[in-house]
């Protein structure tokens, strides 16, 4: 058996979507790793993967890349359309420009790090994802979020965490707005190590975690309350 | 869904490629809409006169037309013939005439657009072969604006496709829908506004040549827009000389855009921009929610 470490390249101005796909879904995870040029801004790239890749993207890359994630590496080395590592499970994905909207949503698991800014709905409904944006996200960001953290070291756009059920949201910077039922929180120990874990694992060392405010659900709109009708 | 192209050229070296650049922008943008294309390009007129943009709904003897346009106007009328489409060249002064007299000479042919630099063509069919059919990729030009539908709100008719223009030298493309276009379709024909369709989006078009009739600039028409029209949008609009993109407070229709020193441009998606020159090195964004984008050339 050949165990030497390959790197295979797949360049998409010649190779189909469906080539580049087959080829990383047969892939030995073990020895191998990939990288794709010309991306193009086409949707979906290295979206789907099931096993511990390591997976270079040399370029833009349009909706869904590395969306359905699971145990896969991927670096975006470039920016992201809507929707980058939507519903990853596991894994790690790195987008080391902007990401559009709705990074990480409904996310299960795993890593997501953005190096720039993120856009509207950064975390829309996760659902134990962990996200870190070293610039700032849009609006609607966390709308929905059920569990996970998200980390953003630069500001938040309107209506942080609206209708947040749980995960935690720590800020660095400005946040906008809050929206309905989410609240600053008192940062316990375990929070700030949660919170320093993720900048470790995230190779963000320039950043201090007490520089971070926590938010998360004030949990007012988990029971319909009449009161409360304004903000349903 | 639906797909928006628009360039904005700084740099007049690149004005013989508007076309090319444009045509191959919206071929990109088909799977985003399929059904039907439109584009507007902006080129001035010569020697000071206006233009026509007529369609003709069936078959149309454009030279005749133009001839006879000629003869009951006492003046010169140029035509130039585009597939379903023709470009009439004439002196300012005789538009209302010279409509009056289209409607009269052929009831069949509509008047798409009048100003002094934009020409508008649409389609029905896929958006490679309606910018074909024009030959998009040869015309030249300031700027254009383009659209790819896929039709959600009203049917698939050219009537249905972008751009709409309700004002000279004005167009406007959406992507999107209205939830208050027909109580804005009311007031506004209550200002002595017409409308050709049901469709919400030209009723963005009409709004913003009415704030523009009454004297407000483009940005500040825009920025009226943001608190008159509910629903979703991202819009890019055209002027003479002025090109504008606004999104809506929730901004969920995309939108990227690239600026270098030799142009602006704009995108449902990134894909549509990758091979513009110097693309690598523009400045690339995401225009943000409820603010108003607006460029003007200086000359």
């Amino acid at each position: 058996m050949n165990t030497m470490f390959q790197t295979h390249n797949v360049d998409l101005a010649t190779a189909s979507l469906r080539e580049l796909h087959t080829q990383l879904y047969a892939a030995d995870a073990e020895t191998a790793s990939w990288q794709i040029s010309n991306p193009r801004g086409r949707h979906s790239i290295a979206a789907g993967l099931n096993a511990p890749l390591r997976v270079t993207v040399k370029g833009h890359v349009g909706y869904y890349a590395a969306g359905m994630n699971q145990l896969a590496s991927v670096l975006i080395a470039g920016n992201a359309g809507t929707g980058v590592a939507e519903n990853m499970m596991s894994g790690t994905v790195r987008v080391l420009g902007n990401a559009s909207q709705a990074a990480g949503a409904t996310g299960q698991g795993g890593l997501l790090v953005i190096d720039g800014d993120a856009g509207a709905r950064c975390g829309i409904s996760m659902k134990g994802i962990d996200i870190v944006v070293r610039g700032s996200v849009g609006h609607m960001s966390a709308f929905m979020a059920q569990s996970g953290n998200l980390v953003v070291c630069g500001d938040a756009g309107d209506a942080l965490g609206d209708s947040i059920y749980e995960a935690r949201l720590f800020v660095r910077g400005a946040v906008k707005s809050l929206g309905a039922d989410c609240e600053k929180k008192e940062m316990t120990e375990t929070d700030r190590i949660i919170l320093a874990g993720l900048l470790a694992k995230a190779e963000i060392a320039d950043m201090d975690p007490s520089d971070f405010t926590l938010y998360g659900s004030a949990r007012r709109l988990y029971h319909f309350h009449v009161d409360n009708a304004a903000s349903y | 869904m639906c797909g928006i192209v628009g360039l904005f050229l700084k740099n007049p070296a690149l004005e013989e490629r508007l076309g090319q650049l444009t045509a191959a922008m919206l071929e990109v943008m088909s799977e985003r809409g399929p059904d039907s294309a439109g584009f507007a390009v902006y080129q001035s007129a010569a020697g000071g006169k206006i233009k026509l943009t007529l369609r003709a709904e069936t078959h149309c003897d454009f030279e005749a037309l133009a001839r006879d346009l000629g003869a009951v106007l006492d003046s010169d009328v140029a035509i130039c013939r585009n597939d379903d489409h023709a470009v009439l060249s004439l002196d300012p002064a005789l538009e209302a005439v010279a409509r009056q007299e289209i409607s009269r000479l052929s009831p069949r042919l509509h008047v798409m657009s009048v100003g002094s630099a934009m020409e508008l063509y649409k389609g029905v069919g896929a958006p490679a072969a309606v910018a074909d059919r024009f030959g998009l990729a040869a015309m030249t030009g300031t700027h254009a604006i383009g659209h790819t539908r896929m039709a959600t709100e009203s049917a698939v008719t050219i009537a249905g496709s972008h751009p709409f223009s309700t004002g000279a030298d004005q167009c406007l493309v959406h992507n999107g829908s209205l939830s208050n276009h027909n109580d804005i379709r009311r007031r506004l024909r209550r200002e002595g506004l017409t409308f050709e369709t049901e469709n919400d989006s030209e009723v963005a078009a009409g709004y913003l040549s009415w704030r523009l009739s009454q004297g407000a600039k483009l940005d500040e028409a825009l920025t009226e827009a943001l608190s008159e029209l509910d629903g979703f949008y991202t819009f890019v609009v055209g002027t003479k000389s002025g090109f504008g993109v606004l999104r809506d407070p929730v901004a969920c229709k995309p939108a990227v855009m690239a600026e270098t020193d030799d142009y602006v441009a704009f995108g449902s998606e990134y894909r549509a921009l990758v091979d513009l020159p110097g693309i690598e090195d523009a400045h690339l964004f995401e225009p943000e929610p409820q603010r108003v984008y607006f460029w003007e050339r200086q000359s």
